[in-house]
């Protein structure tokens, strides 16, 4: 009798979560979701970041190619002068579905950067102007030069950040994330970060050479400064200057480093769904035209 | 044995010739042509089908992936960049290949519930049933070497926690996991000879695959019914009836991989494994890919190493077992109430193990893991053997015509 009524709480269980399923889809039920997402922000030392709205999002997103620009810009007035880009080669800022640079234009990009290359016929290395085929150099020789450069704190690479990093849900909430296709969470959670430093709350200022964040992911305090201020890196789009901008861009511009295929994959990802789903019109006519004679 | 219904007999000069000496086209045409296949299978039965096509797209996708991968622990992160980026449609074929292995474990827990909700290892299908566990087991290997094959923080960490589990095993511990790992910490050795491993499994998989489709094609298949086929019109041909049936259920099934794949491909996956391994640094929490979650908290919920490893090495070889701890002559739940009961809870259970797999080892999660790892095994050592005896079945139909066709129906088939 006892498992009857626990089947049966069961059964309802699964009634009511499909329900919630039918629900997310409607605007009101998001609201209470976040809602309920607000409780998840636990996960964070102190506030989960906000969820954006991206150019990239959702089933028709596309990178936007002045976004990737200016986010280009900012990562090279301001973020590489600690953090690397090694995966990126100069060359895919002409590609399709990235910043879209002239391969002229990117190679101009390259050049502005100096490589180390060799050894040549006399054994020794040189260091020449990079090219299309060259990769971002670090402004480091090593990961413990740029430790020693950063008080010991090693900037991280910047190439995967955005798929290295992520503003969890946790459980039952991935599941609406997914019907909802937010894959998001990285630049939401870089946007988040580059833009939550505050005065931290008295009595608990941050130990010396660490900052107060209220979005950063594995701590109170990081250990890096704050970067961004309104005006230090110039548009030239009469795209608002502020940090809220830059952050941004710059998490744009990290997504499609991390994600340079973003663009191809969603376009065939939309003929793969809709050849299949002829296929399984078709399948399903079939299967019922052999069929009826059995049934 | 049920005997195929009509002998095959080659069209041409070739398939004469050739059938005269291996006679593989009358095999092929026994098993997956003429093959008398019970009318009444539903859609729960199409996941052999299914994991027969993911098999086969992991080997593809794997083999070609294989040619660009370097299992090197200075290399391997690069190299799977340089295939996300730099290969022709490499992205494609990695994203397929990663949520393939995810999805590839959500057909096949379904088909294992499938199996222990309709009895279908109940006698004559013990070998069959056994067969499928070692399959899971070499599936579940496999996985484990692969995920360790992009050498991120959650592979090596992964890769740590793992093999320092046989230490627990007493005198022996610690040399079999020197032997295992090619050294005394996880490092370039492990992960050439995982490489290894993860390229030989996916064939052995095939192999046992073979054994299982043979154990499946001597009794013949079970049915929602769970009594035996009794005449020829319970049965219909494999070819058209269940090619096209399962090929409906196949392209249904690809059609949701596919929206991951292309749409969240990163979704089943944890962000700490696009950071690159860093042995010096440990994640604050280290958790398995989603399909080992169980198993993962049943191995947390014993509070003595060598006992997490038993209960979790338990966990698995007790689904051996379950053909004689069922002690119940019924086969299908439909017919059984009580059973029917219990194995909505051990679902319950088993999704419950699952996310507690995902939390932090700390207050309230490891009670619950206690008392959910506790109902796993009374499930299988308690209540298969003892519902089978208590409970009072639901009177079965004379044949798996009854319930399928409507009132009447087979009384005028039976005249006839």
């Amino acid at each position: 009798m006892a498992t009857h009524i626990l089947t049966r709480a069961a059964r309802f269980g699964a009634v009511i979560a499909l329900a919630l399923f039918g629900l997310s889809a409607s605007a009101p039920a998001q609201e209470e979701l976040q809602e309920e997402q607000a409780h998840e922000a636990l996960h964070f030392p102190i506030e989960a970041p906000e969820r954006r709205s991206w150019s990239f999002d959702g089933f028709f997103g596309k990178f936007d190619p002045a976004q990737l620009r200016r986010g280009l810009q900012v990562y090279r007035d301001v973020c590489q002068n600690c953090h690397a880009l090694s995966m990126v080669p100069f060359r895919t800022l002409a590609d399709e579905g990235g910043p879209q640079f002239t391969p002229e234009q990117a190679a101009e990009i390259a050049g502005a950067y100096t490589v180390t290359d060799g050894p040549d016929d006399q054994g020794l290395m040189f260091t020449r102007q990079a090219r299309l085929s060259d990769h971002f150099p670090s402004i480091f020789a090593n990961p413990q030069a740029a430790a020693f450069a950063n008080n010991g704190a090693y900037p991280p690479d910047l190439s995967l950040m955005a798929k290295a990093r992520s503003v969890p849900s946790g459980f039952p909430w991935f599941i609406f994330d997914a019907l909802r296709f937010y894959q998001e969470g990285g630049p939401d959670y870089i946007a988040g970060f580059l833009t939550g430093y505050r005065d931290p709350p008295p009595g608990e200022e941050p130990p010396p050479g660490t900052y107060y964040n209220v979005h950063f992911g594995a701590d109170d305090e990081t250990a890096m400064p704050p970067q961004l201020f309104d005006g230090i890196v110039r548009y030239t789009d009469g795209a608002p200057q502020t940090v809220e901008q830059y952050a941004e861009d710059v998490a744009a511009f990290l997504m499609w480093t991390a994600e340079p295929h973003l663009v191809a994959r969603k376009r065939l990802g939309f003929q793969v769904l809709i050849f299949l789903a002829a296929f399984i019109g078709l399948m399903y006519a079939t299967k019922r035209r052999v069929w009826a004679p059995v049934h | 044995m049920i005997k195929p219904l009509y002998k095959y007999e080659p069209k041409n000069g070739f398939t004469r010739w050739l059938d005269a000496r291996l006679p593989v086209l009358t095999l092929i045409h026994g098993s997956f042509v003429v093959f008398p296949t019970p009318r009444n299978l539903n859609y729960w039965y199409s996941f052999g089908a299914i994991l027969t096509v993911m098999l086969a797209s992991q080997i593809v996708t794997g083999i070609v992936l294989a040619m660009h991968y370097i299992p090197h622990t200075s290399l391997a992160f690069a190299s799977v960049e340089d295939i996300m980026r730099n290969v022709n449609f490499g992205w494609l074929l990695r994203y397929l290949h990663a949520n393939g292995a995810s999805f590839f474990f959500i057909a096949v827990y379904i088909h294992m519930f499938r199996g222990l909700y309709y009895g279908s290892y109940k006698e004559p299908r013990e070998v069959l049933w056994i067969l499928g566990v070692l399959l899971y087991v070499l599936m579940v290997a496999t996985a484990f070497f692969g995920y360790v094959l992009p050498w991120g923080q959650m592979s090596f960490w992964a890769a740590t926690v793992i093999t320092n589990l046989f230490g627990a095993i007493p005198l022996i511990g610690e040399s079999i996991t020197t032997w295992l790992l090619g050294g005394f910490s996880v490092d370039s050795p492990t992960l050439n000879r995982f490489y290894s491993l993860h390229y030989l499994l996916p064939f052995m998989i095939a192999g046992v695959v073979v054994l299982h489709i043979w154990a499946l094609h001597v009794p013949g298949n079970g049915n929602p019914v769970g009594i035996q086929v009794r005449v020829p019109q319970d049965t219909v041909p494999f070819h058209p009836y269940y090619t096209v049936k399962d090929g409906l259920a196949i392209v249904v099934f690809l059609f949701v991989l596919a929206v991951v794949v292309f749409y969240q491909p990163n979704a089943l996956s944890h962000p700490d494994n696009y950071i690159p391994a860093d042995p010096l640094k440990t994640p604050a929490h280290i958790v398995p890919e989603w399909y080992l979650l169980p198993f993962y908290a049943i191995l947390r919920a014993v509070p003595s190493k060598l006992g997490g490893v038993l209960a979790l090495g338990a966990a698995i070889f007790v689904l051996f077992l379950v053909p004689w701890l069922d002690t119940s002559r019924v086969r299908s739940a439909t017919y059984r109430p009580i059973y029917r009961q219990f194995f909505w809870i051990f679902v319950i259970t088993c999704v419950g193990l699952t996310w507690l797999g995902s939390q932090p080892p700390e207050g309230g999660y490891v009670i619950a893991g206690r008392i959910l790892t506790i109902y796993y095994f009374l499930h299988f050592l308690v209540v298969l053997p003892v519902v089978g005896l208590v409970e009072k079945p639901k009177p079965l139909p004379a044949s798996i015509n009854d319930p399928v066709l409507p009132p009447g129906e087979s009384v005028r088939q039976a005249a006839e």
